[in-house]
């Protein structure tokens, strides 16, 4: 926790899907507490259906909360929605990338948005399709690229825009093990190096100790059972056992 | 990643001949049968393909006669394009009101039921123009179809990639342009190529009845004539039109759709 005031602040934040108060209702997120510094990278851990993802698009401004409040940057993000607009990048699960557009035409997605002049706008794309190592395949459709380089694709999508939070919802779990850590580990440098703040949830332990400088873990519905500061300099022994922690929280 | 096979300029050639001795060789059969015909039966049953011909060349020679052509065709162009922007108008407040969709969507229904000669009947009584009566029934008879073809367009896009694209905070206008425009436009464009053979049947039926100029209603006064030759010619300068207006719509979606992986297209 920091002491300047909370990026992302949760008060209290409740989602039910369904009539509320009716027995169907699904309570997937439960008077959540939830603050995040300026600059941090919070691992959010849970297993599956834990309400991870709802938290996630209660953040993005994607859906609305049923009770409490979620402001970012003291605003809701919900109903002041347009005034985020380049603020916030999301990499979500799947690469989603828009079919009829070409790698570089994709990344260039948020930044039209913004109303960048073109040529800014292409040299931007290029530079981060550059750094993410797909010099070569600026052109491609997304359906001539692997899974992989789709994921690179969207990544460069989200810092393209320059913004200062970013949230990720399981971007690597889809990839090999192999091409995952690699991604993971580009995306934390960069991330470090540019001094965002980033949610990132996942469900796999391992990911949330190599990424976060905080873990915190959901019981369903969510609600925070563990919240553990965590950094590079944590040693291993430490780190083993946060692990042995956090498995028996799940496994529980 | 795959790439595609290297092809020779030899093989893209005979690729082509292939292709177009398999599109031509019906065509050069059907004439074939009716030339045989012509031979057995009188000009008033089956004329000569040569007569055929000459009243081919003297319908596009004369602009008296191809302004009658040109006519039609700007009937149906115009009907097309009444019924394509108010259907996806129509499509789009149905699909962003359930109230809307449940009162329109019975409508629509009930306006495909009806059958094309009716509404020339109903526009005949209502409408003292040709061009409105005509108008009238070109949007009436292929509304239904362009509605619900751009609200199944609208209802089957992928809400994953709206999501993504929601997420960088759109204008109402970047979001058409870039999400639904083209993730609509593949249906858009099958829909305008279903639409437009049905509209030419029906424009012919229109004129036929409402009209004192066009292919429908030079049909008229060759079947008042007995005139098969000409009834005939006429009919092909629709055929035509329809084959260009195909073709040129196919041009236009290996342009708009190329972005698709090859294997799409080879289902």
């Amino acid at each position: 926790m920091t002491s300047t005031p909370p990026i992302i602040n949760l008060k209290s934040v409740s989602k039910s899907f369904g009539k509320i108060g009716a027995t169907s209702a699904y309570v997937a997120v439960d008077r959540l507490d939830l603050q995040v510094g300026q600059g941090q990278l919070l691992a959010l851990l849970g297993k599956t259906g834990c309400g991870k993802s709802t938290i996630f698009n209660m953040i993005a401004g994607l859906t609305e909360p049923t009770a409490g409040d979620v402001m970012v940057c003291g605003r809701n993000p919900f109903r002041e929605f347009d005034s985020f607009r380049g603020k916030m990048a999301i990499v979500f699960q799947g690469d989603r990338l828009l079919p009829w557009r070409t790698a570089v035409q994709n990344v260039e997605l948020g930044l039209e948005m913004l109303d960048v002049p073109i040529l800014k706008r292409r040299e931007t794309a290029l530079r981060w399709l550059g750094t993410l190592g797909l010099r070569g395949h600026e052109h491609d459709y997304p359906h001539a690229l692997s899974g992989g380089m789709r994921q690179r694709v969207s990544i460069a999508r989200a810092f393209a825009t320059d913004a200062g939070i970013f949230l990720c919802d399981e971007p690597f779990s889809a990839l090999d093990e192999v091409t995952g850590r690699t991604l993971r580990a580009e995306f934390v440098r960069l991330v470090r190096e540019s001094g965002k703040t980033a949610v990132f949830i996942t469900h796999s332990i391992n990911e949330a100790l190599e990424i976060g400088d905080r873990i915190v873990v959901l019981k369903r519905p969510a609600t925070i059972a563990i919240d553990l500061p965590l950094s590079a300099a944590t040693p291993l022994v430490e780190k083993e056992a946060i692990r042995h922690q956090i498995q028996s929280v799940l496994a529980a | 990643m795959t790439m595609p096979e290297a092809t020779t300029p030899t093989g893209w050639s005979a690729a082509i001949g292939r292709r177009g001795l398999s599109y031509v060789l019906p065509f050069v059969v059907v004439a074939g049968l009716w030339q045989i015909a012509s031979t057995f039966f009188p000009p008033f049953l089956f004329p000569s393909l040569i007569d055929v011909f000459k009243r081919c060349i003297d319908i596009l020679t004369s602009w008296s006669q191809f302004a009658d052509v040109l006519a039609t065709v700007g009937r149906i162009l115009a009907g097309l394009a009444g019924a394509f922007l108010i259907g996806a108008a129509l499509a789009v407040l149905m699909v962003r009101s359930r109230a809307i969709n449940d009162f329109l969507a019975p409508i629509l229904t009930l306006f495909q039921g009806i059958p094309a000669l009716s509404w020339v009947v109903f526009a005949i009584i209502w409408f003292h123009g040709i061009e409105p009566r005509i108008f009238f029934i070109m949007v009436m008879t292929t509304l239904p179809a362009f509605t619900f073809q751009v609200l199944g367009a609208l209802q089957a896009m992928s809400r994953d990639l709206m999501e993504m694209v929601m997420s960088f905070r759109p204008t109402r206008a970047k979001l058409f342009r870039v999400m639904i425009i083209p993730a609509i436009l593949p249906d858009i464009l099958t829909a305008w190529k279903v639409n437009l053979g049905n509209a030419s049947r029906v424009v012919v039926v229109a004129e036929l009845v409402g009209a004192t100029g066009g292919v429908g209603y030079e049909l008229l006064q060759q079947q008042q004539v007995f005139d098969m030759a000409g009834a005939l010619a006429w009919t092909l300068q629709l055929v035509f039109f329809v084959l260009i207006a195909q073709a040129v719509l196919t041009f236009v979606e290996s342009i708009a759709l190329r972005y698709r992986a090859a294997s799409e297209r080879t289902l």
